[in-house]
């Protein structure tokens, strides 16, 4: 998978590509948490997210528990099908922040 | 998905205990995605059977291939690997009594995986959530339900996300309102999950709301494989024999019964045995 992160209009939007499982969602916890401890606003693109594992959303979850406790906006946009299954099984998508495109959750 | 090749083939399976045939030329497939449910009366060979797909048991003749792979041919290691990809929920729980609900929970990951304990953690209390025990991770297993042990088992097999999930008579013992709250965590798992699952059970009920397709053992043979409708239509005398016997005698869990007969404690207190229909 590909973590591709871009500034924009003051926020870092990070785009997830391809599956985050296991073997991924380590670095992704460490790009997010490093963006955390910057207290960068963030939006994370799902756009294009194949599939993603438990670890993947507990990455997500542990970077937007640090977002609140800062005071930082952390949103998921544009969330793909198969994320958004993974999420509403644990009942996630009414905790998160959620987007239906990057620029919504750019302004929300 | 119908090109996707199959999770699960097992073809012309044969195997014994000892001089005894137990399955005889068993053959099948699970697609992925598939819900599949093993059925047949006590003693028809489900268990084995499923032993045998866990690449517990060697056949004494056929071929099993698991996530495309031919078990018989795999090093301990590459077992091992496979292993991790495929999820158990056993009949009696098979949780460890001298560790919390969490820690049950956690210990593929930590066996597996090098994931951050905080990650782990997390992922741990997820699936807690997802099997409806939100809040029970510093309980023992001793301190829960029939129903809660069934729960914690099945948050344990999913832990790693398998592709695909076997469960041994996942309803056994629980009353009929716990037992298809059980059905519907088998189907929510499949639709977000995309998992393949294998369950064996003898429960009609739970079969019929839960299967794609159902094979029915008989005497360590297939009597039948196709889908819930096709079973349940069969003009075959044997097979709506097998599906219109009630439980007027409980089926027979071996292993609790052997558990009863040593003076085992049974782990799970307050388990009706009767309330549904089954084989
Ligand atoms: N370890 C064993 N040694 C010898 N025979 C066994 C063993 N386990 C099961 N059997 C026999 O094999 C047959 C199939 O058993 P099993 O697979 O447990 O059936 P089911 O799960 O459908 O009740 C039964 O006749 C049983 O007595
Ligand atoms: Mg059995």
């Amino acid at each position: 998978m590909k973590i591709e992160s871009r500034e924009r209009d003051g926020a870092v939007v990070v785009a997830l590509v391809g599956e985050v499982d296991l073997q991924h969602s380590p670095s992704v916890r460490k790009h997010l948490m490093e963006l955390m401890f910057d207290r960068r606003p963030v939006v994370v693109d799902m756009t294009a997210v194949e599939y993603i594992d438990s670890s993947g959303i507990a990455s997500l979850v542990e970077a937007y528990q640090a977002a609140r406790k800062n005071g930082t906006r952390f949103v998921l946009a544009a969330v793909s099908q198969p994320a958004m299954r993974v999420l509403q099984l644990a009942r996630l998508d009414k905790v998160f922040a959620l987007a239906d495109t990057v620029e919504a959750g750019l302004s929300a | 998905m119908s090109n996707a090749p199959p999770s699960i083939e097992v073809i012309n399976l044969d195997t014994h205990y000892g001089d005894r045939q137990v399955l005889k030329n068993v053959s099948l497939s699970v697609n992925p995605g598939e819900i599949f449910v093993i059925m047949g009366g006590s003693g028809s060979g489900k268990t084995t059977l499923l032993n045998h797909l866990l690449g517990l048991l060697r056949p004494t003749s056929g071929t099993i291939r698991i996530l495309g792979k031919d078990i018989n041919t795999l090093s301990s290691l590459e077992m091992q690997d496979l292993r991790t990809r495929m999820g158990v929920a056993f009949q009696s729980g098979a949780l460890f009594s001298s560790m919390s609900v969490g820690d049950n929970i956690a210990l593929p990951l930590r066996e597996h995986t090098d994931l951050d304990e905080m990650t782990i953690g997390i992922v741990t209390r997820l699936k807690l959530e997802v099997v409806s025990l939100a809040g029970f991770e510093h309980l023992m297993p001793a301190e829960l339900s029939g129903g809660m042990i069934k729960r914690a088992a099945f948050a344990r097999a999913i832990v790693m996300d398998p592709k695909l999930l076997f469960c041994d008579e996942p309803s056994a013992g629980l009353d009929p309102v716990v037992a298809s709250s059980i059905d519907d965590l088998i189907l929510r798992l499949r639709d977000a999950m995309g998992m393949s699952i294998v369950v064996v059970t003898h429960d009609l009920d739970s079969t019929f709301k839960i299967a794609d397709r159902i094979c029915v053992l008989d005497k360590g043979e297939v009597l039948a494989l196709d889908t819930v409708d096709a079973i349940r239509n069969s003009p075959n005398e044997r097979i709506q024999n097998l599906l219109n016997r009630r439980t007027e005698e409980a089926e027979v869990d071996p292993d609790a019964y052997l558990r009863r007969l040593l003076g085992e404690k049974e782990k799970h207190a307050n388990q009706p045995t009767q309330g549904r229909t089954g084989l």
